[in-house]
């Protein structure tokens, strides 16, 4: 099969599997969702790996450090802040019982 | 020795390639229970990690040194920025930094489209690559300028504002940058001398159509633009994979794309406005219809203190919380969960209204309260809290405005007409707690606050509450 076809095909599936999973995260969690979705878009940062090794002169070189650098910027804070936010839904689960105990 | 080569080889790469994006599918499928959700974007950023690995061992691409360093500069130097800004960002700037990490990702997509066809400049490429790179590339750019002006919007550098050209003039010039942009791609497809000179333009047109189009498109409507560039980012991303040909960025940015596609759409729905009206702009600077009706609504405000506020709420069954961005922007999170913590000391039931856009981005309220340790079930969507209103004793609003305009269920005439509201009208006591009289982020007067059985709390958010929870202890 011809790989434009392949990759067509991945990309279509891709967005189905996407738009499922999506759909079932419940509107509490969308803040965390559009951050953590938004750092997984650093993955265009494997392009600029990808051409580094190709680009010649310094420009091409200049541009391709940059984009680097924003797709790192895109996924390790992406990464992190979605952990941080997630991290204060998680931790509220045990002073929930707490109060409940207090308020009887 | 033969393991390194056995990691060099494409097939463990493409299997690695897999790994990774099973993995950030399966981590999001934990996105959808809190409880779940740490793990899951762990598990994502894991599958990115991977990824990246097995692209830095394809063999035989990295061995020269400068690659290598140049590699480590732009990590180093992507890591300094992005570390510190995600660990010290309050909870309240959180729309401003997800802006900001979606433009970066959309200048990325740009950048690496512009390398492309400087590099493969007079060379035979295909011309498919070529068609989902220019995809790319204004996709990107536009992602670029459009979430740098929308945070400019959010952090208060640029005015909130909507800001265009007058009449139809920024409808022509935008369709018309559009028109340039897509002109310039067909030629660069069609082949041309001067590839590096049109990829140029390219971006450069596809920039200032980003900047175009945000830039009128007012502060409330910010939820929908952030979604919206977010969608777009990965959309670039998908279609600068299938330009090499690189499966994990097909799968990545399709996850993206639709999850932006799903968020913009529920907010535009939540604002009863299209994407399409709502790209347009410019709504929020029409204030010359709403004082119409302001006058119509007679124009008495009963001003209230943090007494009155606390005695009120003290006897009261049931006290429902309205938080929009007003509580964001005075960080008043976290006095509101005391207030909530005193009152329900006395015996008072809290609830929080959530309202889908209430605030910048989706879901910035749950975000906030979060942080201050509100518990889950106390959080209310609009849907399941609309009809308790009226067995509701007190409404709080705090820095809400819009969410709560019954101008949008009574006033056919108003722009905000036929936008599900949080009916806080329904209750028996309303107070709101406001800077001033100046109205919302969307420029509309609110009838509510001209309503018998509304009371204004004016000053600081924050300040206010800690206020009246000092009064309710004290009583």
């Amino acid at each position: 099969m011809d790989p434009l076809v392949i990759d067509i095909a991945v990309l279509v599936l891709a967005g189905f599997v996407g738009y499922t999973v999506i759909s079932k995260v419940p509107n509490t969690l969308h803040t965390p969702l559009m951050s953590g979705t938004n750092a997984i878009h650093g993955i265009v940062v494997l392009g600029g790996l990808l051409l580094m090794a190709e680009s010649s002169g310094v420009l091409e070189k200049v541009l391709l450090v940059i984009a680097v650098a924003f797709g790192t910027i895109n996924v390790i804070g992406g990464f992190l802040v979605t952990d941080r936010m997630l991290e204060m839904f998680k931790a509220k689960d045990p002073p929930k019982a707490e109060d409940e105990e207090q308020g009887a | 020795m033969i393991a390194t080569v056995f990691l060099q080889t494409t097939n463990f790469i493409d299997a690695a390639y897999i790994v990774a994006f099973g993995l950030m599918i399966y981590g999001m499928t934990g996105l959808t229970g809190p409880r779940t959700a740490v793990r899951g974007n762990k598990i994502a950023a894991t599958g990115m990690a991977i990824a990246v690995i097995a692209t830095l061992l394809r063999k035989g691409e990295f061995h020269g040194s400068s690659t290598v360093w140049l590699i480590i500069l732009g990590v180093a130097i992507g890591t300094a920025i992005g570390v510190p800004a995600a660990r010290r960002v309050h909870m309240t700037a959180m729309p401003q930094m997800v802006a900001l990490f979606n433009g970066v990702g959309g200048g990325a997509v740009a950048l690496i489209a512009w390398v492309e066809f400087r590099h493969h400049f007079g060379a035979d490429w295909p011309l498919r690559s070529e068609i989902f790179e220019l995809f790319g590339a204004i996709v990107g750019s536009i992602s670029f300028w459009g979430s740098n002006i929308a945070f400019g919007k959010l952090q208060g550098i640029i005015p909130g504002r909507p800001i265009k050209l007058p009449g139809a003039a920024q409808s022509i010039l935008n369709l018309g940058l559009f028109l340039v942009t897509v002109a310039a791609a067909i030629v660069l497809c069609a082949g041309t001398h001067s590839q590096a000179l049109f990829i140029l333009g390219i971006l450069v047109a596809a920039g200032i159509l980003g900047n175009m189009v945000v830039l009128p498109i007012g502060g409330a409507d910010m939820p929908v633009v952030i979604s919206l560039l977010n969608a777009f980012t990965g959309l670039s991303a998908a279609a600068t994979g299938v330009a090499l040909s690189n499966p994990v960025m097909i799968v990545a940015g399709m996850i993206v794309g639709a999850s932006g596609t799903i968020l913009t759409n529920l907010m535009a729905k939540a604002m009863n406005r299209s994407v399409p009206a709502i790209v347009a702009g410019g709504f929020g600077g029409e204030v010359a219809a709403p004082v119409g009706a302001a006058g119509e609504t007679g124009g008495t405000v009963r001003s209230t203190s943090a007494q009155d506020v606390a005695i009120q709420l003290s006897y009261a069954r049931l006290v429902v919380i309205a938080p929009g961005y007003g509580m964001a922007v005075a960080q008043a999170q976290h006095a509101v969960r005391e207030l909530e913590r005193a009152l329900e000391a006395k015996g008072v039931e809290v609830k929080y209204a959530i309202h889908p856009v209430a605030g910048r981005m989706p879901g910035h309220m749950n975000v906030l309260l979060a942080e201050a340790d509100v518990p889950y079930d106390l959080l209310r969507e609009m849907d399941d809290i609309n009809p308790e209103f009226s067995r509701t004793d007190v409404v709080l609003v705090i820095g809400a405005n819009d969410v709560t305009n019954p101008a949008a269920k009574n006033e056919p005439g108003s722009p905000i007409y036929g936008m599900p509201i949080l009916e806080v009208d329904h209750a028996k006591a309303v107070i709101v707690l406001k800077r001033s009289m100046a109205s919302g982020f969307a420029g509309i007067d609110n009838p509510l606050f001209y309503e018998e059985k509304t009371s204004m709390l004016f000053g600081d958010a924050k300040a206010s509450v800690s206020e009246v929870t000092a009064e309710v202890q004290a009583l």
